[in-house]
C-alpha cells in the first residue's frame, strides 16, 4: 500500500521536468578562483572544493519527506560538473531543445555559463585535457564509430557500496584514516607525501558530508519551529534524532541506515558525476538485521518501515542522470542513472541469502513502479523458487523490473578475475549487468566497442567507408581473402589493432584522471583505498578492473555466417561482388537480400553451424582484451552490453552481409539480431549460453513475451524453468520485455522484425505474426487494457 | 523408415507437463468442424495455395534419428521442468509404425513422452503404441455417436474403446475436451460426459479447450469450406461454469492445454 504522503512525493518526482541547475558549477568556480584554492595538492584541492560545495549548496527538505538530501537545489534540478565536462552554450541549447531526454535550461544558467563558467573553465575541464592528448588514430576511430569513450563527460565510478557504513560511523572511519596517517610518519614508505595528501583529503571530504548533515539538522530544527501539525512535528523530531546520530555514528535502526546511506550517496554524486550514480547494492542484506531489531524492540512497525523504504525509493528517482551530449548521449540515451538494487543471492558462507527484507523490497518495487532505482534479483541454485516466482509476478506487469541475474555465474566470474570467494559472494551486478565486488572494487566501463564495424573495415582493407580514411591495418585486399579462415584472420588483425588503440587511449585518460580528478570521498568507502592511502581513481581499491563493452555480437555473427555460407561454402557469389552489393546498400539486389535473410544460418536458433562463429568472435574479443594491464595497476576485461549504443553504432555502419541495411541498429547485448531467432526462447538461450559467460564481467540478454504468456500459473512456472535452465547453462543475465500494445502494433506492420514474438492467445501460445489480423487486433486491444 | 512431420515446436508449455518439444505428425482420420490445423489433415506432403503467402509446402519427410537430434537440444529444459516430448498432429497414430519407432528410440533416451490423440485407430495398433507413452492427452469431443459422426466425420466407438483400454491398464490420461458452443456444450451432454468419465474411475484430470476463432483466417486463406460460420466463442462465464460443473463432479479441471 502506498500512503498519501508517498503518493505526493512520487507524483512530484515523476511530474517535475528535469532542469539544469547552475548552483554546483558556480560554487565550484568560486572556490577554484578563491585564495583558498592556491598551492594545494590536487587531492586536497578537490576535497576542499567538495567541502565548499557542501557548506554552501542549498539544503532541500521537501514537504512530508522522511529521507532527506538532494543533489541539486530541489528534485529534478540537475547540477553540472564543469571541471569534468564544460558545456558550451550550443550544448545547453541542444539539451534544452531536444525532444528526448530534455533538460530545461533557463536564461540565468546560460548567462552564468557565458559570463563566468566558460571563461574560467575553457581548456581546463577533464574533457578538454583528455581530448588534447589523445592521438589522431584514436580520434579517427572514435569519429568512425569504432568505439565510444565513457570518461569524456563523466568521472569513473561504476562502483557499489559494501557494508562498511552499517558497521562504522564517520567517527570510526576517521580513526582508521588517522591511524594510517600515523603509520606513515617516518615510515619511509614510497610516495609518502602523495599518501599523506590523499588521506588528508579523505578527512576533509568526510568533514564536508558531516557539515552537509549538520546543515540538514539545522534546517529540520527551523522547520520544526514553525510546524503546526502535531504528526509532522513528531516526525521531524524523529528525523532530528536520526541526523544527530548518522553519519557520525554507526546506524542503530533502519531509518538511520537509510539516511546514512543517502548522505553518503549525496556526497559521492556531488563530489563528481561518476557513471552509474552510486548504489547501495545488496540492500536486503544490509537492512535485514536493522529491520529485525526494529520489530523486536518495537522501535518501528513493519508499515512504518515500508513507508520509509518507499520514501527512499523516490529519492533515487529525483536524480536524472547528468545531462549527456554528443556520442555519450547517443550511447546512453536515458534519464536513468543505473543505480541497481540487488536482492537475494548468497551470504558470505555460501548459503541462501533471501530473507524477509528481499520480499518487502520486491513489494516496494512493484508498488512504486518507478523508473529509478533499477532493481534486480540475484538467483542462485540455493535460492527458493518462491523468490523467482515473486519476481516473475512483478515482471509480468510489464515495466521491465526486476531483471534476473545468475548469482552462481557472478561469483564464478569474480573468482576467475582473481577475487577471493568471500569478496565475490559479497558482490553482484550494477549498472546494466556489470559484475563487481561490492565495496572492494573499482570497475570502470571505458566505452562500447563496435564489433561489427571492424568487419566493415576488414572488408575495406583498413579503410572506413564512412569517413573514407585509412584507420585500420592492411589486412589484405578482398581478392586475397579466399577462405573463411583468411577472413577471420584479417578480422582478428583489425580487431587487435583497434583494441590496441582503445587501450592506449584508456591508459592515457587514466593517467589524466588519476592525477587530476581524484575522488577522496568515494575512496573512503571502497576498500582498500584507506589502507593503500591511494585514491579510488588512481588504483587504490583492492581490485581494479577496466571493462570494454563489446556490441553487435549477433549482427557480426550473422554477417560472418552469411559470408561463410554464400561466398565460401556454396560459392554463389564472390567476396568482391558481395562487397559491391553492400556498398550499394542492396539497391537492385532485394532478392539477394531476402536470400541472406531466409537462407543463412542465424545466431539464436541453437544452430551449431552459426553459434560456433559467435564463439569464435567471443574468443577473439576475449583474447584481444582480457588480462591486459591498465595504467593504474588494474586489468582490462570484457563484458557484452549495449545500453543504447547499438543504435548509434548501427548509424555508423553501411549495409552488412546479414541483410541489415545501412544505418540500421545492430543487435543488442548477446541477443540475436532482431527477428532472426525463429525457434523460440529455448533455442535463444541455448545459443546465448554457448559463449563462456564465466570469462566476462557480464552479458545482457533480452527476451520478449506478451503479458498473456505470463498470465497463468503454467506460463509463470515454465518461464521460471526457462530462467533456471539458462542459469544452469551458466548464463549471466536475462530480462523479460513483456511487450506493450505499441510493440505489437509495430509487429503487425513489420512482421519480419518480430518473428520471435510469442503471444499467449487463449489457452495456448503462438507466434504473434502467425495470427490472423483480427486476432492480432484483439490481442493488441487486450494488451492495451493490461497496460492501462 | 521415414514419417511426415509438419511442425516442431520448442518451448511448448501447454501440451503436457513442463517445457516440451511438440512434434506435429501429418494426417488425421477425423475432420472436425473446428479443426485448428486444417492443412494437416491430409496424409503426406502437400502444396497448398495460401491467399497471401502463395504456395507453401506443408510437411516434410524425416526419420526418428533426425527427430532425436532436434529434441535432444532442449534436454536441459525438460530436466529442469519435468517436461519432455509431445507427439501431436494431425493424429500421430495414423503414422503408427513411424510413431512407434520414434517413441521407442526416445524412450531409450529417457524422455518423458506424451501422446496427444483423438484415440481413433484400431485397438491393436493403439495398444501397441501405448506401451511407449507416459501420458495421454486424450481428446473427447462428443459422447453421442451420431453427433460425433456429424461433427468429426467418424464414429466414437473405437475412441471410447481405446480410452477404456488405457483406463484398464492404468495409464495416465488427461482428457481434453474442446468446448464448442451449440455442438457439445449442452447441459445434458456435459452431464453424460461427467457420468461416463466418473464411471471410468482412474480419470482425474480434464482440460477444457474453449473454441477459438483463431483458425478462421486459415480457412479463408486456403479457400477451405468453413463450417463454423456463425458459431461464437464461448464466453468467459460459460467456460468458468463448465469448469465448475466438472469440478463439482470430482475432477481436477484446467482451462487450456
Amino acid at each position: 500500500m502506498i500512503t498519501k504522503r508517498i503518493e505526493n512525493l512520487r507524483h512530484k518526482s515523476i511530474n517535475t521536468k528535469p532542469s539544469i541547475s547552475g548552483e554546483r558549477a558556480e560554487l565550484m568556480t568560486l572556490f577554484y578562483q578563491s585564495e583558498e584554492a592556491e598551492n594545494l595538492s590536487v587531492p586536497v584541492l578537490r576535497a576542499k572544493a567538495f567541502k565548499y560545495l557542501m557548506e554552501n549548496k542549498t539544503i532541500y527538505i521537501g514537504e512530508g519527506e522522511l529521507i532527506i538530501g538532494e543533489r541539486g537545489p530541489a528534485p529534478q534540478q540537475t547540477p553540472t560538473y564543469p571541471e569534468v565536462c564544460l558545456h558550451t552554450i550550443s550544448d545547453l541549447e541542444m539539451i534544452d531543445e531536444r525532444p528526448k531526454v530534455r533538460f530545461i535550461v533557463n536564461k540565468e544558467v546560460k548567462k552564468l555559463y557565458t559570463e563566468k563558467l566558460i571563461p574560467f573553465w575553457k581548456g581546463k575541464s577533464n574533457r578538454d585535457k583528455i581530448f588534447a592528448q589523445l592521438p589522431q588514430k584514436w580520434l579517427n576511430s572514435y569519429e568512425a564509430g569504432v568505439f565510444t569513450e565513457f570518461l569524456e563527460q563523466r568521472a569513473p565510478g561504476h562502483t557499489v557500496l559494501g557494508d562498511v557504513i552499517y558497521h562504522q560511523g564517520f567517527k570510526d572511519i576517521r580513526k582508521r584514516i588517522n591511524q594510517r596517517l600515523d603509520q606513515l610518519k617516518g615510515s619511509q614508505e614510497s610516495d609518502e607525501q602523495a599518501k599523506k595528501d590523499e588521506l588528508e583529503a579523505m578527512l576533509i571530504s568526510l568533514e564536508a558530508v558531516s557539515i552537509f548533515a549538520q546543515r540538514h539538522l539545522e534546517k529540520l530544527n527551523t522547520i520544526l519551529e514553525s510546524e503546526t501539525d502535531k504528526t509532522r512535528q513528531n516526525e521531524l523530531r524523529k528525523m532530528i534524532q536520526v541526523s544527530k546520530n548518522v553519519p557520525e555514528n554507526k546506524p542503530k535502526n533502519t531509518w538511520e541506515a537509510l539516511q546514512y546511506y543517502w548522505y553518503v550517496h549525496q556526497g559521492v554524486i556531488t563530489e563528481l558525476n561518476p557513471w552509474d550514480s552510486f548504489n547501495p547494492g545488496r540492500l536486503d542484506q544490509h537492512l535485514f538485521p536493522f529491520y529485525q531489531n526494529d520489530l523486536a524492540e518495537k522501535h518501528q512497525t513493519k508499515d512504518e518501515i515500508i513507508e520509509l523504504l518507499q520514501a527512499f525509493w523516490v529519492k533515487f528517482n529525483n536524480h536524472p542522470s547528468p545531462p549527456k551530449m554528443g556520442v555519450t548521449a547517443k550511447e546512453s540515451n536515458t534519464f536513468t542513472d543505473f543505480a541497481l538494487i540487488n536482492l537475494g543471492g548468497l551470504k558470505e558462507d555460501g548459503t541462501d541469502a533471501v530473507n524477509e527484507m528481499s520480499y518487502i523490497l520486491l513489494d516496494i518495487i512493484e508498488e512504486m513502479r518507478i523508473l529509478q532505482p533499477s532493481s534486480m534479483i540475484q538467483l542462485s541454485k540455493h535460492n527458493p523458487d518462491k523468490f523467482i516466482r515473486r519476481a516473475i509476478d512483478i515482471i509480468k506487469t510489464g515495466f521491465g523490473q526486476p531483471s534476473l541475474f545468475n548469482t552462481d555465474a557472478i561469483i564464478q566470474e569474480l573468482v576467475n578475475q582473481g577475487k577471493n570467494t568471500i569478496d565475490a559472494r559479497k558482490g553482484g551486478a550494477s549498472g546494466c549487468v556489470e559484475t563487481g565486488a561490492f565495496g572492494t572494487e573499482a570497475y570502470i566501463l571505458t566505452g562500447y566497442f563496435n564489433l561489427a564495424k571492424v568487419l566493415e573495415i576488414t572488408l575495406n582493407n583498413g579503410i572506413d567507408p564512412l569517413t573514407n580514411k585509412f584507420i585500420g591495418m592492411n589486412s589484405g585486399t578482398i581478392e586475397n581473402i579466399t577462405s573463411f579462415e583468411d577472413l577471420m584472420l584479417a578480422y582478428k588483425k583489425q580487431l587487435n589493432h583497434f583494441i590496441d588503440i582503445k587501450i592506449e587511449g584508456n591508459n592515457s585518460i587514466d593517467r589524466v584522471i588519476s592525477k587530476e580528478l581524484p575522488a577522496p570521498f568515494l575512496s573512503v568507502f571502497i576498500d582498500d583505498c584507506i589502507a593503500n592511502a591511494k585514491d579510488y581513481n588512481a588504483g587504490g581499491a583492492r581490485y581494479n578492473t577496466s571493462y570494454i563493452q563489446g556490441v553487435g555480437l549477433g549482427s557480426l555473427t550473422d554477417s560472418l555466417s552469411a559470408l561463410k555460407q554464400h561466398v565460401f561454402d556454396k560459392k554463389t557469389i564472390t567476396l568482391s561482388a558481395f562487397t559491391e552489393v553492400l556498398k550499394q546498400n542492396f539497391k537492385g539486389n532485394e532478392l539477394f537480400r531476402q536470400r541472406l535473410l531466409e537462407e543463412t544460418p542465424k545466431f539464436g536458433n541453437d544452430d551449431d553451424r552459426v553459434d560456433a562463429i559467435a564463439v569464435q568472435i567471443f574468443e577473439l574479443y576475449f583474447n584481444a582484451v582480457d588480462g591486459r594491464p591498465s595504467a593504474k595497476g588494474g586489468t582490462f576485461r570484457i563484458n557484452m552490453l549495449p545500453t543504447t549504443s547499438h543504435v548509434y553504432f548501427g548509424s555508423k555502419i553501411g549495409a552488412l552481409p546479414d541483410g541489415r541495411k545501412a544505418g540500421k541498429p545492430l543487435s543488442e547485448g548477446i541477443s540475436p539480431v532482431q527477428g532472426a531467432d525463429r525457434k523460440g526462447p529455448t533455442a535463444v538461450l541455448k545459443s546465448a549460453s554457448k559463449i563462456d559467460h564465466f570469462r566476462t564481467g557480464g552479458t545482457l540478454l533480452n527476451q520478449k513475451f506478451t503479458p498473456q504468456i505470463l498470465e497463468d500459473e503454467t506460463g509463470q512456472e515454465q518461464v521460471k524453468n526457462l530462467v533456471r535452465t539458462y542459469f544452469n547453462l551458466n548464463g549471466h543475465h536475462i530480462q523479460f520485455n513483456v511487450v506493450t500494445a505499441e510493440t505489437l502494433r509495430k509487429a503487425k506492420l513489420e512482421p519480419e522484425k518480430y518473428r520471435d514474438l510469442i503471444v499467449r492467445v487463449a489457452g495456448y501460445s503462438d507466434y504473434f505474426i502467425e495470427l490472423t489480423e483480427e486476432l492480432q487486433d484483439e490481442i493488441i486491444k487486450r494488451t492495451e487494457h493490461q497496460n492501462f | 523408415m521415414t514419417g511426415i512431420v509438419f511442425d516442431i515446436k520448442r518451448f511448448a508449455i501447454h501440451d503436457g507437463p513442463g517445457i516440451r518439444t511438440s512434434i506435429f505428425l501429418k494426417g488425421c482420420p477425423l475432420s472436425c468442424w473446428w479443426c485448428h490445423n486444417p492443412e494437416s489433415q491430409k496424409k503426406g506432403i502437400e502444396h497448398l495455395r495460401f491467399k497471401f503467402k502463395g504456395s507453401l509446402s506443408i510437411g516434410w519427410e524425416t526419420t526418428a534419428e533426425e527427430l532425436l537430434i532436434e529434441v535432444e537440444k532442449d534436454r536441459p529444459f525438460y530436466e529442469q521442468s519435468n517436461g519432455g516430448i509431445t507427439f501431436t498432429g494431425g493424429e500421430p497414430v495414423l503414422q503408427a509404425k513411424f510413431l512407434m519407432e520414434t517413441a521407442k528410440l526416445f524412450k531409450q533416451k529417457n524422455f518423458h513422452l506424451c501422446l496427444d490423440t483423438t484415440g481413433y485407430t484400431a485397438p491393436k495398433i493403439f495398444q501397441e503404441v501405448s506401451q511407449y507413452i507416459d501420458l495421454f492427452l486424450f481428446d473427447l469431443k462428443h459422447l453421442d455417436d451420431d453427433y460425433h459422426k456429424k461433427y468429426t466425420g467418424v464414429s466414437n466407438k473405437l475412441i471410447l474403446k481405446n480410452l477404456e483400454y488405457l483406463v484398464e491398464t492404468k495409464k495416465e490420461v488427461h482428457i481434453r475436451f474442446p468446448l464448442i458452443p451449440n455442438i457439445n456444450d449442452q447441459a445434458n451432454h456435459l452431464e453424460n460426459l461427467a457420468e461416463y468419465l466418473s464411471s471410468l474411475k482412474y480419470i482425474n484430470n480434464i482440460f477444457i479447450l474453449p473454441y477459438h476463432k483463431i483458425a478462421q483466417g486459415k480457412y479463408e486463406q486456403l479457400n477451405f469450406e468453413n463450417k463454423m460460420n456463425g458459431i461464437q466463442e464461448p464466453t468467459k462465464d460459460e467456460v468458468e461454469n463448465t469448469k465448475f460443473f466438472f469440478e463439482k463432479s470430482g475432477f481436477n479441471v484446467k482451462i487450456g492445454g
